[in-house]
């Protein structure tokens, strides 16, 4: 298993390097640089702020200097916040998003499953199209809609939540509801099909001809492999989380990371953007692998392998 | 069936959890009711700010913070913007008005204790205009005599800018040419002074980006201190004991929160979380004004939303034709079925009274004299004009008012223009490389004068990009600079301004409002064409009118 993660983690060096050499000259392709204001600038000013923040220099200089600054974990000064560093605005949105992804799959876990089972259990009727057909809405309501529509309900109608922040957890229910939603909607459609597959399976009517309750086929052998497909979902869905936070944190008023993602590349930041996207691209890397691990644990069947029958 | 139970329980538990909140955050204190019992405004305050180093930002979130921390030698009267004592207890001006004197008071503290005089001005104004340091708003100090030369390096010594301090408490300027609105222009943060000793404890002193003006680095002579910043959620101010007139300022605190989306700020404010926003929904307008009138401020703002038109391009090398363009827009439809912000049609450049001066001179709606106009440049009924582009800056509102006049163009003079967007940077830098026809822009007055506004045009001026040059129209723009008479400088102002509207570079729509909702509990909040309220006038009662300046 550890030459397993090993030779996962050597094979993602390749695959960082090129995302990170792709965006640094990418950003710099774009149109509009980080100092055009709508006010024109003097030559001299800009030329004291291109040698500030080392953009005087040739293109490959730069290219190398970010390579081996980043390296050692320095990923530059932020070009719209002159007082911030990349790595210092990191580290205080990082943990704010991973809280609330954490939270957000929780929700999606608790509801998703739950409306997933139940619909399994009895297929094609009411108490299948129900939760079922709540997930498809689930599906199609963007972040941007639902979240509003929840302050509506619960913050400015009932009053019963706070409409904008992250201080007390009264504050993290709606958002990472919100953000929650519609990873739950999938997670009930992959575990329906989950249940349904092993519900039809000789174990199954084995288990239930010898005499146990529907209780126990249903949550001792049925749901341990009927669950299979939520489980690798879970990584990429961790990751998909943390990259796609910003909706939930620009309604929510929250200091995450994905707020400075988006606000970057408008800007032109080009360290920012450098830094957010060679930060997703590892977590992504990270939680495919973590999501394969689970994977082979939850299914004795599967084996880790190094060859592409991993899975 | 047993089965379903344990599902069934859990989709209960969470109601029972819903109904739970209910029971303990039924509490109806809210920040702002809170806030208004012990003096702390809770402000909507946009973006995040990109920095509290006065010489280093650009943008109106910062002013407003700014304006918490540092104070200037003079500083406008929230009224009537008129200059009022700041850092300098007086000044006296004189006869070439060339020369001013100002007497630094001797009581004055910087937030840590120390005192301040005229050097620390002297040391703040070779810092801001310092090359090195690259500060955008060096120019704020350009009529200081030879502070243009040495902000661009062909001056090295700062002995030779027209500022001295004669004594620790006298500073004398001396101007290039006479100002008349010189104190106006000290009232703009770049000009504002900044403590040495914070400055070259965290770097040099024309770094940009060190930590200095970080909670708990950041030294300032302002009405308050910063006591909190936490990147993308709050900024906290507290009222600053070592200012000079603290006894005034009865705010305790300030909250400002970045909030940059419009509804999240407008639910923040309807929820009680903050008394001001910094500006309103589009959507939400109307709404307020019908059934909250209370609740809403819409002020005229120094500002001018207008087209470029750029002239080096067939067909609008062409001045008839521009100007048929700029007489067949209907702007009061434009501001009262399309922009509907309480916005002002305008038919002229500068905005209304702004410093006392009015446009004499107008582009006339008038569609056949454009009909005219365009058939005399040999396009009648719009017939063989080549199609042209209108860009603006990707927005819901700037595209709802280009399409509002492409329609008008369509109808009034036959002529197709196509709508093109792009993202801000790319569309800054089409404007740059003069890569377009027809572009939207906007042009906010640094300081009350018609000057920031009449200077743009000159030929090859940075904020010109529209390729046009005329040479009468520098030569009253310089002769203008040069004239200390108000009453001379505006009637050269009214001969240019004419000049500009005859030949339309531009095609200016509306003036600007300041758009804002805010609770009845702030009082002292005045309406003044900069947007700008002194802290140290505000303050919270949730009894008494609205907004107005106490009696104090």
């Amino acid at each position: 298993m550890l030459k397993f993660i090993i030779k996962r983690f050597a094979a993602a060096i390749p695959v960082l390097l090129v995302v990170t050499t792709l965006t640094f000259f990418l950003v710099r392709i774009a149109p509009g640089g980080p100092f055009d204001t709508e006010k024109a600038v003097s030559a001299e000013v800009m030329q004291a702020l291109k040698r500030r923040y080392n953009l005087d220099q040739p293109v490959y200089v730069q290219y190398f200097d970010y390579m081996k600054n980043a390296i050692q974990g320095d990923l530059g000064p932020s070009f719209k916040y002159p007082g911030r560093t990349v790595t210092e605005m990191v580290k205080t949105g990082l943990p704010v998003t991973f809280e609330l992804g954490v939270y957000a799959m929780i929700w999606a876990l608790l509801i998703g499953v739950t409306a997933g089972v139940v619909a399994s259990l009895r297929p094609n009727t009411a108490q299948d199209y129900v939760p079922m057909t709540m997930s498809m809405i689930g599906i199609c309501l963007p972040s941007v809609l639902l979240g509003p529509l929840l302050v509506l309900v619960f913050g400015l109608w009932f009053e019963w939540l706070p409409v904008s922040g992250w201080d007390s957890w009264q504050h993290k229910i709606l958002p990472s509801l919100t953000l929650g939603s519609g990873y739950a909607a999938y997670i009930a459609r992959l575990s329906r099909g989950g249940m349904l597959e092993i519900l039809s399976q000789d174990f199954i009517r084995t288990a239930r001809a010898k005499g146990l309750s529907n209780t126990a086929v249903v949550f001792k052998h049925a749901m341990r492999g009927g669950l299979g497909p939520v489980i690798s979902f879970i990584g990429p869905a961790i990751a998909g989380l943390l990259s796609g936070s910003f909706v939930t944190e620009t309604v929510f008023q929250i200091q995450g990371i994905g707020r400075f993602y988006v606000q970057a590349a408008f800007n032109r930041d080009y360290t920012m953007i450098l830094g957010t996207t060679v930060l997703f691209s590892v977590m992504i890397v990270f939680f495919n692998l973590l999501s394969d691990i689970m994977a082979v644990w939850a299914n004795p069947r599967l084996k880790f392998e190094t060859s592409k029958g991993a899975r | 069936m047993s089965v379903l139970s344990a599902p069934r329980a859990s989709i209960a538990g969470l109601v029972l959890t819903t109904l739970l909140f209910a029971a303990c955050s039924g509490d109806k204190n809210t920040p702002v009711s809170e806030g208004t019992k012990n003096q702390i405004l809770h402000i909507g305050n946009g973006t995040e700010p990109a920095d509290l180093d006065p010489h280093v930002v650009t943008g109106v979130p910062e002013h407003k913070l700014i304006m918490a921390f540092f104070e200037g030698l003079v500083m406008p009267h929230p009224k009537t913007l008129a200059p009022e004592p700041g850092m300098a207890e007086s000044w006296s001006v004189s006869r070439d008005q060339k020369t001013y004197t100002f007497k630094i008071r001797k009581n004055g503290k910087w937030s840590n204790g120390d005192s301040y005089n005229a050097n620390d001005v002297l040391y703040s104004w070779k810092r801001c205009l310092s090359p090195a340091l690259g500060s955008e708003y060096a120019y704020m100090l350009f009529s200081v005599k030879n502070a243009e030369q040495y902000n661009k390096g062909e001056l090295k010594d700062f002995a030779e800018v027209g500022v001295k301090a004669l004594d620790d408490y006298t500073l004398q300027v001396t101007l290039a040419n006479p100002t008349p609105y010189f104190l106006s222009l000290l009232s703009h943060y770049s000009t504002w002074p900044v403590h040495k000793a914070t400055i070259e404890k965290f770097g040099k002193v024309d770094e940009r980006g060190t930590p200095w003006t970080r909670a708990g680095n950041l030294v300032g002579n302002g009405p308050f201190i910063l006591k909190k910043w936490e990147m993308n959620k709050i900024i906290v101010a507290e009222r600053n004991p070592n200012y000079w007139d603290a006894e005034k300022v009865r705010l305790k605190e300030i909250h400002f929160y970045p909030v940059d989306n419009l509804a999240t700020e407008e639910r923040m404010f309807r929820s009680g979380q903050i008394h001001i926003t910094s500006t309103v929904p589009p959507d939400k307008i109307e709404v307020y004004a019908k059934e909250n009138p209370e609740l809403i401020r819409i002020n005229p703002y120094l500002g001018t939303y207008y087209y470029r038109i750029n002239v080096t391009k067939k067909p609008f090398d062409d001045a008839r034709v521009r100007r048929a363009f700029a007489m067949s827009v209907d702007r009061k439809t434009l501001v009262e079925k399309v922009s509907k912000g309480g916005e002002l049609p305008s038919f002229s450049f500068v905005p209304a009274d702004t410093a006392g001066y009015t446009p004499q001179h107008s582009i006339p709606y008038d569609i056949e004299g454009a009909k005219k106009l365009l058939a005399d440049a040999g396009f009648p009924e719009g017939k063989g004009l080549p199609k042209a582009e209108l860009l603006y800056n990707t927005s819901e509102g700037h595209q709802k008012i280009a399409q509002a006049l492409q329609q008008m163009w369509k109808v009034n003079l036959g002529v197709e223009v196509a709508l093109v967007n792009q993202d801000w940077k790319v569309y800054l830098a089409s404007q740059k490389a003069m890569d377009y026809f027809m572009a939207r822009a906007g042009w906010i007055g640094d300081y009350a004068d018609p000057t920031t506004f009449m200077d743009m045009f000159v030929t090859g001026g940075g904020n010109n990009q529209t390729g046009w040059s005329n040479k009468e129209y520098d030569r009253l723009i310089r002769q203008a600079a040069e004239t200390g008479s108000q009453e001379a400088r505006y009637a050269i102002f009214q001969k240019a301004e004419k000049i500009l509207l005859e030949e339309a570079p531009i095609i200016p729509l509306y003036t600007y409002t300041n758009k804002a909702l805010i609770s009845p509990d702030v009082k002292g909040w005045e309406k003044n064409i900069l947007d700008n309220h002194p802290y140290k006038y505000v303050h919270l009662s949730s009894e008494g009118e609205a907004g107005t300046l106490s009696k104090k």
